[in-house]
């Protein structure tokens, strides 16, 4: 099996009594997309800040290339490495749509406006959008155009990770399709190491190579997505089926 | 005597104790917040577009404000001045008390508590919101770090712009001044212009312009700070502004005080 790029080891994460993450394990590979699935309020997008270290775990470790990091630089290289699409998009309403996009090429690699912008013009290009939206301010677009404007801000330095937390949530089948086929094609085309957490079913048989369901804090189930159907595990046969009845309960 | 009888008798002396400790935490965090944002203002790297951008947003959109404020005070000062004076027979004061309450004091202390309301809250409702909708994590994982990129551009920009407003503020100040003695009160123009200058000494705009300077650096580090610390959604972001308003407002005073005193001792 290929080195794990990225692994979340045995991480803890309690807020107050809340205790989120009880001994999260994951790992995603060069390549290689993994889909977080699991109920709301599960710590989905608390593993993934504790990756980023937005949030630091009470316990465990996080490993880049096999290597724990400890000190902030060595955080600081992993964001580096990595790009994210949040789940609103947050972009920057102070910025132009292209400000956004070459955001890393303008304040960490300090190249010049017009390089910066042409840089910019030819990602959003990738993601399907035009050379006329970058002048736009993001309140100007449409939800769908603000997460493809994410996705560029997100694979423009050619990161080795990407994290999509909730990529396609509030979009329409048709626009989150689209957002679903650019996230496999720039994945596949950065043989980077994608790590997504969605509750969009159609989302997850799209881009995963690999399910993890995450249930009271630790990954329950993990594997392959031709195997989501035949899991013989009931949390996952209820979580993907969309019953309210078994051994998950609804967060209401 | 009973335990729930002692905690009664104790329960106030526990409540000004928690107070008290609170009180002392959030002085500490403040002044934790106002160190690291300092030191990011003179150390590189400088995010000058940036703080360019806040030099515009905090001191030119902030004019009009402060010009009608200016205008105003002015003009209300003469007229008290002139009521006060007529009773000792020294209408003749009136230019130069003008003068010098709207370079020492006036100007500045009106100024920054127009701007705690306008900037500080803008700020902390930008910087509440932004943390909200995650742009702030946004700013981490693109390597940004956000008290270089949105705290430090916005203390340099209202640090550096807030003297210049209150000079223009003076200017438009004394002019109130000017047209309500020359139109109303019957005051000779040329004298009125020339009790003014005679009597104002560079000190007087210097000491304005410092305490200028201060307020500015007060309206946006409690702008940023109260932001930053923001949360609970659009209810986060509006305790945010009016914590940022008041608590600008009430430093804006005390600090002035603390600034007069400074200068009367120094001379």
């Amino acid at each position: 099996m290929t080195q794990p790029l990225l692994e979340m080891c045995d991480l803890y994460k309690s807020f107050g009594p809340k205790h989120v993450l009880r001994g999260f394990d994951l790992s995603v590979a060069p390549g290689q997309s993994v889909v977080i699935i699991g109920g709301s309020g599960t710590g989905k997008s608390v593993s993934l800040k504790c990756a980023l270290g937005l949030i630091q775990a009470d316990k465990g470790d996080i490993r880049l290339d096999g290597k724990v990091l400890k000190k902030s630089s060595e955080r600081e290289e992993m964001r580096r490495r990595t790009g994210m699409l949040f789940q609103g998009g947050a972009l920057f309403d102070s910025l132009t749509v292209w400000e956004n996009v070459a955001f890393l090429l303008l304040y960490r690699d300090g190249l010049d406006r017009k390089t910066a912008k042409d840089r910019a013009i030819e990602t959003l290009a990738k993601v399907r959008l035009g050379a006329s939206v970058a002048d736009q301010r993001p309140a100007e677009l449409s939800g769908g155009m603000q997460k493809r404007v994410g996705l560029a801000r997100a694979i423009i330095a050619s990161p080795d990770i990407i994290f999509f937390d909730e990529p396609t949530t509030g979009l329409d089948p048709i626009t989150a399709d689209a957002v679903n086929d650019l996230i496999v094609e720039h994945v596949k085309a950065l043989g980077a190491a994608a790590v997504t957490i969605t509750h969009d079913m159609a989302s997850v048989r799209k881009i995963a190579d690999d399910i993890a369901l995450l249930y009271e804090g630790r990954i329950l189930w993990r594997g392959p997505v031709s195997q989501m159907d035949n899991s013989g595990n009931e949390h996952v046969d209820q979580f993907v089926h969309g019953r309210a009845d078994g051994p998950i309960q609804p967060a209401i | 005597m009973s335990g729930s009888a002692i905690n009664q008798i104790a329960s106030p002396f526990a409540s000004i104790g928690r107070a008290t400790l609170s009180g002392f935490r959030e002085i500490g965090s403040v002044a934790l917040f106002a160190a690291k944002v300092l030191f990011a203002c003179v150390t590189p790297p400088i995010y000058l577009r940036e703080t360019w951008r806040q030099c515009g947003m905090i001191g030119f959109y902030s004019l009009p404000v402060v010009g009608l404020t200016a205008v105003f005070i002015g003009a209300a000062l003469a007229l008290n001045i002139y009521v006060g004076g007529s009773r000792f027979n020294a209408e003749q004061l009136v230019p130069t008390i003008v003068v010098l309450g709207i370079t020492r004091e006036l100007g500045p202390v009106l100024a920054g508590l127009m701007l705690a309301g306008r900037v500080s809250a803008g700020i902390a409702a930008e910087i509440g919101a932004m943390r909200v909708t995650e742009q702030i994590d946004a700013l981490h994982t693109l390597s940004a770090n956000p008290t270089r990129f949105l705290f430090a551009p916005r203390v340099i920009a209202a640090t550096l712009t807030l003297p210049i407003l209150v000079l223009i503020a003076d200017i438009i100040g004394v002019m109130g001044g000017y047209l309500v003695s020359v139109g109303a009160l019957g005051f000779n123009g040329t004298i009125y212009l020339r009790n003014t200058i005679d009597f104002l000494t560079p000190d007087d705009v210097i000491t304005g312009l410092i305490k200028a300077g201060v307020f500015g650096t007060i309206i946006a580090l409690m702008g940023c700070y109260q932001g930053d610390r923001s949360g609970g959604g659009a209810g986060g972001v509006g305790r945010a502004a009016t914590l940022a308003v008041v608590g600008a407002a009430v430093l804006i005073l005390a600090s002035n005080y603390l600034l007069t005193a400074a200068f009367t001792e120094g001379g």
